[in-house]
């Protein structure tokens, strides 16, 4: 018997690499699966394609294979009045929401000193305002029932400085800082928060153009073959990335019930990244 | 839920409390066990240590629970002892797989107050007999390939503390030693991480001069007040968690779903650590 046999799990970027994932794992140990992501193809300032709309169509389809419901809703975790109709409509459905894993996200590239300004803005919109869209809706109707596990993704660039991604950093640190937060005002009612920060994983944000030229600043037209050793020194255990189910492992526990006890804490499935660090 | 059936794990400090927890949830899936603990008292620790007859019922449980056990009495200060359990185990069992450093002591003293011998003792078992025991299994794992060590750190090595000083540091030491001991065997298949409890229900806590130090300024005080004094500590309100709830974390960084997970402290803290850093 899985470890979420009837609970109900809302998973943002769920239409594929980490969030899909995720969203399958949860159905094979028992789940209904909601999820919700803004599939536009293209995102301004974002270097590469995010997710298509036959994407989060194949994510339900995984899903119901997996002989649960799923639910799915398009919005833009940018847009809070979105997020706030698409989680109403998925709590409706579901009559409540159990676990929310909040996972939408982006990468983007460049120095400080010469960054646009909507690279800024874009990045800390999706990613650190976006998180609160989600975080937002959700957990009235989790403190209603008493019962809530959040698990929002940040990064190892979450928990130190990293050249070129000064944004993504930010918006990553601030999401640390807004679960911390959020965890220590829920803790007395049943909801737990917490994050998780991985190193390179194995999906479309990782292989990509602009970010094999991050990794291979040297290169003019990088490959995956000339940046998969540079993703590896970053690492700590000999691996160039993590594949999404290791990051599915990390999220499952924090939201099972082994975990009730940890709130408001950051595990790092990082192939060891943490391990130079706090 | 992972299964450690024809694993070996180490556990010391096994003779009750949070160590024999962890041999029983490991012998229940299947683990063999190779156990000590110590038999006697120390000047410098205002509660009683484990006796033999602990470590015998620690080896009964776990025997009804269907692990082959190797249990000895060992002082985790005593490097030959450690090196010949090591040595014995491997005999028996053909390998070791796991290592659990979890012996530990307390202690009471402003820093000012201190004597060298409750500093001594302090470092010497919680920190230093970490480093034997961990040392101890490392060549065996190395060259093996394959390894999990868990070291018991604490909330406290998150921030300072006062009136445990020296507890405080050896668990701030613990973490220092697991992340580099990581960083070292990360070439090896080894991973090596702590666990960072809050207040857990056991002897250590539960003894006279630990409720005094809680309740400083009453003659007589209840059950009632101990929980409620505890409870401050916790943002999620209860006074402790259970051994077993240490054994979840354990037992979770043990298993493969943690194979990209080292050199990092997971707090099992009733959310203590949002209000820290890491
Ligand atoms: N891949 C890595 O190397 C890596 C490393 C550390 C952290 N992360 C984080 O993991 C999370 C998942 O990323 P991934 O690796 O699966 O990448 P991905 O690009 O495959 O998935 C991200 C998903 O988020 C969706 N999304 C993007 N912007 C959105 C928006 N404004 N509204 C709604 N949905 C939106 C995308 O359509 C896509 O489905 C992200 O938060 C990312 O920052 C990734
Ligand atoms: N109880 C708590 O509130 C708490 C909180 C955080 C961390 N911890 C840590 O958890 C670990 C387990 O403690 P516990 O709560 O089960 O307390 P406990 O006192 O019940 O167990 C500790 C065990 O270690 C043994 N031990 C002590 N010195 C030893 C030595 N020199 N050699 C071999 N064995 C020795 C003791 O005899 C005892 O069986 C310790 O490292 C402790 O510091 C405890």
């Amino acid at each position: 018997m899985g470890r979420f046999e009837g609970r109900k799990v809302l998973v943002t970027g769920g239409a594929r690499g980490q969030g899909r994932n995720h969203a399958l794992r949860f159905a094979r140990e028992g789940a209904d699966v909601a999820v919700i992501d803004s599939v536009a193809g293209e995102i301004e300032t974002v270097p590469y394609p995010i997710a298509e709309p036959e994407d989060l169509d194949r994510t339900v389809e995984l899903i119901e294979a997996e002989g649960r419901s799923a639910l799915a809703e398009v919005a833009d975790v940018r847009s809070a009045e979105q997020m706030d109709g698409a989680v109403a409509r998925i709590a409706e459905r579901f009559g409540r929401i159990d676990v929310l894993v909040v996972n939408a996200g982006i990468c983007t590239f460049g120095p400080i000193e010469s960054m646009d300004r909507d690279l800024w803005q874009t990045m800390i919109d999706v990613n650190l305002t976006g998180a609160f869209n989600s975080v937002r809706p959700v957990v009235p109707l989790m403190l209603e029932h008493g019962f809530g596990r959040i698990v929002a993704t940040s990064s190892m660039a979450g928990r130190a400085g990293w050249e070129n991604i000064g944004h993504y950093a930010a918006s990553k640190w601030g999401l640390i800082g807004m679960v911390k937060s959020l965890a220590l005002e829920v803790a007395d009612r049943g909801v737990t928060a917490n994050v998780i920060c991985p190193s390179s994983v194995n999906t479309p944000m990782m292989h990509n153009d602009s970010s094999y030229r991050l990794f291979r600043p040297d290169l003019e037209n990088p490959t995956m073959e000339d940046a998969l050793p540079a993703f590896q020194s970053v690492n700590v255990l000999p691996v160039p990335y993590a594949e999404t189910d290791d990051i599915s492992d990390a999220v499952l526990f924090l939201a099972s019930e082994e975990a009730r006890y940890i709130t408001g804490a950051t595990l790092s499935p990082s192939t060891g990244v943490n391990a130079r660090n706090v | 839920m992972a299964s450690f059936e024809g694993r070996t794990a180490l556990i010391t400090g096994a003779g009750r409390g949070q160590g024999r927890s962890h041999a029983l949830r490991f012998a229940e899936r299947g683990a063999d066990l190779i156990l000590c603990d110590i038999d006697s008292d120390l000047d410098t620790v205002p509660y009683g240590l484990s006796r033999r007859s602990d470590l015998d019922e620690t080896v009964e449980l776990a025997e009804a629970a269907g692990a082959r056990v190797m249990a000895r009495v060992a002082d985790v200060r005593d490097t030959a002892a450690l090196d010949g359990l090591v040595a014995d185990g491997i005999d028996s069992f053909g390998k070791i797989d796991i290592a659990v450093a979890n012996a530990g002591i307390a202690g009471i003293s402003t820093v000012a107050e201190m004597s060298d011998e409750a500093w001594g003792n302090m470092i010497d078992i919680n920190l230093s007999g970490v480093f034997k025991t961990l040392r101890a299994v490392t060549p065996h794992m190395a060259g093996r390939g394959y390894g999990r060590m868990i070291a018991t750190s604490s909330i406290v090595a998150r921030q300072g503390s006062p009136n445990i000083g020296h507890y405080v540091a050896a668990k701030w030491g613990v973490l220092g030693l697991v992340k580099s001991l990581a960083l070292e065997m990360a070439e090896n298949g080894v991973t090596v991480n702590a666990v960072c409890p809050t207040s857990v229900d056991t002897a250590m806590i539960q003894n006279e001069a630990f409720r005094d130090l809680f309740l400083p300024d009453r003659d007589e005080y209840t059950l009632e007040d101990v929980e409620r004094a505890y409870t401050e500590l916790n943002p999620i309100p209860i006074p402790w968690v259970q051994p077993e709830d240490i054994s979840d974390a354990v037992l979770f960084l043990a298993s493969d779903e943690a194979r990209f997970i080292t050199g990092e402290a997971v707090p099992v803290a009733l959310g203590w650590n949002a209000r820290t850093a890491a």
